[in-house]
């Protein structure tokens, strides 16, 4: 098979430590279709990486597959120094991974609290409904309406809130900024710079690489479900042309 | 989610599915209309023709259509004491019986088919079975058709004033051509545009309506021709059994009628035939055992769903790679 | 036309006490609906069993009626678990028309069991000393046992919506119901979940079998017909709403009840009328959300 150059390699750590989580050949289908071929990635403890990306290159597939609510996957998943590549979905979520899905998943059904409260407590250390307010002051008065009444803002940031609590210290974003204004955008981008500050490990999956550059340390560029480059947030002005062409923009 | 039938073919076979088919079809006929000289049971032949027919008919409707219904021994019963009524109170020929007791059925299916097709999937199953239990209650108070008794002691009567058919072998054949004729009209429906449409209808029902079907007038109209040929069935078999019973608009029956689809193979040409006769023989010979004949057809029905839901002639179907 | 007050009431009674059947069925088929995405056809088998239930407890261990009412329903709902364990989880990613057939299979097998061992006639369960006799109210002589059932049940049907409207527990239901995949990545044991939803439900049909176990006498198939109604009833109301299930449930056994009176002949079929009307006007059900 013909492959462009493809680089296998990690870019530099920003921060020392050993990998949080770390993927080997992971493949994984939806059906029929085979979706990742084959993506080599590590996301080390206190760091925010981003995969970036074209729709439909594969980034949303591999938080899925991280997180085990993929139809069929294959290949390593390390996290924590556990396999959890053959775990059940609940068990992952166990070991302290949370995620937040693209269309932000906010329940109907439930009122803003309900939604707040859902995700259980799966370590102790989560944050507490006061230091939640005190991040999103919006979902203190909004606390009775029906989850779905929220603004767009305000669900996604329900949707963060809702994970926080939960003690997981490893968070999956999977598009946090979609379809927002650019004044919500730029409140996100504050909280997950506050996250990391706090000691959080972030995979952060987006199309705005704007955005993603003033939180992430680091990048992968995802193509037709695998890795094709890397390269740390420093290294980001170099690569822009490079980017430029991966993303099509 | 997969769809209730799972025997439909892939399209690009190397044999014409329908040359298939009419070997089958050949085969089915030789075969039955020998029957009467081989010194098998004739009434047991002629119950499990008509059972067959009504079991392809309610395939026509969920093999097809992807509509379940619950209720088919409303039109089975309800065709069979009219015609019972027809030929014992009436006196009228048993051509003209026939077509009374279909007639009827036509009817009802008109009425409840504008009723059930306004929900679909489970809801149509569960609104079927309610409107075939009210029907039930009607025909038990009901005078004309003696409650618990059923209508008794039918002649069976000249046909066209001149075929026997208190001779069981002319009578025989003339279930047998009546069997034939509804399955021929099923088999034309499912090959024609309209079985087409209707299968567009069960695989994907908005892009049916985006196609600019009325969706709503196809599961109709095969809701209509499905119980019209249900009580097709129901009219021969007042013939066979001489009487009209309560028995055959109970929900036992409307039971039986999904068994014997579900056994043969749901979305068969075929399936609704061969499963008629292997539930009608194990009820035949399981006939002394009393209850334990419905703890058995219980086991099967979670047999079939849970490891055999092609069925018998869709799993010769699979395996030979071959539309039956 | 001159009104029998006496009769008419008693007729309404017994109207509420179907009524509460109907609710307690409805409301378990609707839970586990919801849960599941089946339609459970052995629901009628189910409040038979936990009638026998009782029945067994009483004439063979000497358990009375008020242990029965705790522990039928905690025993057949054990079975239905078992049930969900071994049958019907097989069933996920089917089209929902499988669930219907695989539990109506298993219908036919309990309810012929049950017929093989103890016949079609029913099994006498005598009313419990406490609720025998009745009060006389000014107005109408209410036999204590029937007030109570129509009590009960609107209790037990009450504190349901509770739990599901208005706790934590519930709350994690409703997710489920609605996104099991995302409720399960945020580490909730969905399928567990999903296994006592079905015992919940069983276990509501469980109840009510013991309810009417004095007033109906116990028979194989006396959740045959039944289910019918109550299927009835679900296509009424909807399933989208518990309130809403139980309103219907209450309410259309009051209306058999005053058909019973003014007009008996129809008061098999006045539901299914009923039904029908529905359909006509309402194709979505009185309560519940387009399907």
């Amino acid at each position: 098979m013909a492959e462009t150059t493809t680089l296998d390699r990690p870019a530099p750590p920003a921060s020392s430590g050993p990998a949080l989580l770390s993927v080997r050949d992971l493949q994984a289908w939806y059906g029929e279709s085979h979706i990742l071929h084959g993506m080599n990635f590590e996301v080390r403890t206190g760091e925010v990486v981003t995969l970036l990306g074209r729709n439909g290159a594969g980034k949303t597939t591999t938080l899925k597959s991280v997180m085990g609510i993929i139809g069929k996957r294959t290949g390593a998943i390390n996290f924590d120094g556990h396999d959890i590549s053959r775990a059940a979905s609940d068990k992952i979520a166990k070991r302290g991974i949370a995620f937040c899905p693209e269309e932000r998943g906010i329940f109907a059904s439930l009122d803003v609290r309900e939604n707040l409260m859902l995700p259980p407590q799966v370590r102790p250390g989560g944050l507490s409904l006061e230091q939640i307010f005190e991040l999103f002051p919006n979902l203190r008065e909004r606390l009775k309406s029906q989850g779905t009444k929220l603004s767009g803002g305000e669900q996604q940031m329900l949707a963060i809130a809702r994970i926080l609590r939960t003690g997981a210290r490893f968070l999956m974003l999977d598009e946090p900024t979609e379809g927002l204004a650019p004044v919500i955008i730029q409140q996100i981008g504050h909280t997950i710079a506050r996250l990391k500050k706090e000691g959080f490990t972030i995979l952060l999956v987006e199309q705005n690489f704007r955005f993603a550059a003033t939180v992430a340390d680091r990048y992968y560029v995802v193509e037709h479900g695998k890795i094709i480059d890397g390269f740390a947030n420093a290294e980001l002005e170099a690569n822009m042309d490079k980017l430029h062409t991966y993303l099509g923009v | 989610m997969s769809t209730i039938t799972q025997n439909s073919v892939p399209a690009p076979t190397t044999r014409r599915p329908v040359r298939d088919e009419m070997i089958a079809l050949a085969l089915m006929t030789i075969v039955l209309a020998i029957v009467p000289f081989t010194g098998v049971y004739p009434f047991f032949v002629m119950q499990g023709l008509c059972f067959a027919l009504l079991a392809c008919a309610f395939n026509l409707l969920i093999g097809y259509g992807g509509l379940l219904s619950f209720g088919h021994a409303m039109f089975l019963g309800t065709a069979g004491y009219v015609t019972a009524h027809a030929l014992k109170v009436w006196d009228l020929s048993p051509e003209l019986g026939i077509l009374v007791g279909t007639a009827a059925a036509l009817g009802l299916s008109v009425i409840t088919g504008l009723i059930a097709i306004r929900r679909q999937g489970i809801y149509f199953a569960m609104i079927t079975l309610a409107l075939s239990q009210l029907l039930y209650f009607i025909y038990l108070q009901a005078p004309f058709t003696h409650g618990e008794d059923g209508i008794q002691g039918i002649p069976q009567g000249k046909m066209f004033g001149v075929i026997d058919l208190q001779n069981a072998t002319t009578l025989y054949f003339v279930v047998l051509a009546g069997f034939l004729l509804g399955f021929l009209i099923i088999y034309r429906a499912i090959n024609s545009p309209f079985g087409e449409v209707l299968k567009a209808i069960r695989e994907n029902e908005p892009r049916a309506i985006s196609l600019g079907y009325k969706t709503d007038q196809y599961k109709l109209l095969a809701f209509i021709l499905s119980g019209t040929l249900a009580g097709f069935a129901g009219a021969l078999k007042v013939f066979v059994a001489q009487n009209a019973s309560l028995t055959d608009v109970h929900w036992s029956m409307s039971g039986e009628i999904v068994l014997m689809t579900l056994v043969g193979g749901l979305g068969t040409v075929f399936g609704p035939v061969v499963g008629a006769f292997v539930i009608i023989a194990m009820q035949q010979y399981l006939a002394g055992f009393g209850q334990w004949v419905t703890v058995i057809q219980g086991v099967i029905f979670v047999a079939c769903v849970l490891t055999f839901r092609r069925g018998i002639v869709g799993e010769i179907g699979h395996y030979f790679k071959r539309s039956l | 036309m001159s009104i029998n007050i006496q009769a008419l009431l008693a007729q309404l009674l017994v109207g509420l006490i179907n009524g509460s059947f109907y609710a307690l069925l409805s409301l378990g088929l609707a839970v586990i609906f919801g849960m599941l995405n089946i339609i459970n056809f052995a629901h009628g088998a189910l409040y038979m069993m936990g009638a026998f239930c009782a029945y067994f407890l009483l004439n063979l261990f000497g358990i009375g009626y008020w242990w029965a009412l705790i522990l039928a329903p905690l025993i057949v709902g054990a079975f239905g678990m078992l049930m969900e364990r071994t049958l019907l989880q097989w069933l996920s990613g089917l089209d929902h028309l499988y669930g219907l057939l695989l539990t109506f299979g298993v219908a036919l097998i309990i309810q012929g069991l049950f017929q093989n061992y103890f016949g079609s006639s029913g099994l006498p369960y005598a009313i419990p000393d406490e609720l025998k006799g009745g009060m006389n109210l000014g107005f109408m002589f209410l036999p204590i046992y029937r007030g109570w059932v129509v009590a009960f049940s609107l209790v037990i049907c009450l504190l349901t919506w509770y739990l599901i409207e208005r706790t934590r527990l519930g709350a994690n239901l409703r997710a489920a119901t609605e996104n099991p995949t995302l409720v399960r990545a945020f580490g909730i044991n969905v399928p567990r979940m999903i296994t006592l939803t079905y015992g919940l439900g069983v276990g509501l049909a469980a109840l009510a079998g013991v309810l009417s176990a004095p007033i109906n006498q116990v028979r194989p198939l006396m959740g045959a017909d039944l289910i019918i109604v109550v299927f009835a009833v679900v296509v009424i109301g909807g399933m989208g709403s518990i309130m809403g299930s139980i309103i219907t449930g209450f309410t259309l056994g009051v209306i058999e009840g005053l058909t019973k009176y003014f007009y008996p002949e129809a008061s098999n079929t006045v539901v299914f009328v009923l039904m029908v009307l529905v359909l006509l006007v309402k194709p979505s059900g009185l309560t519940g959300r387009a399907s």
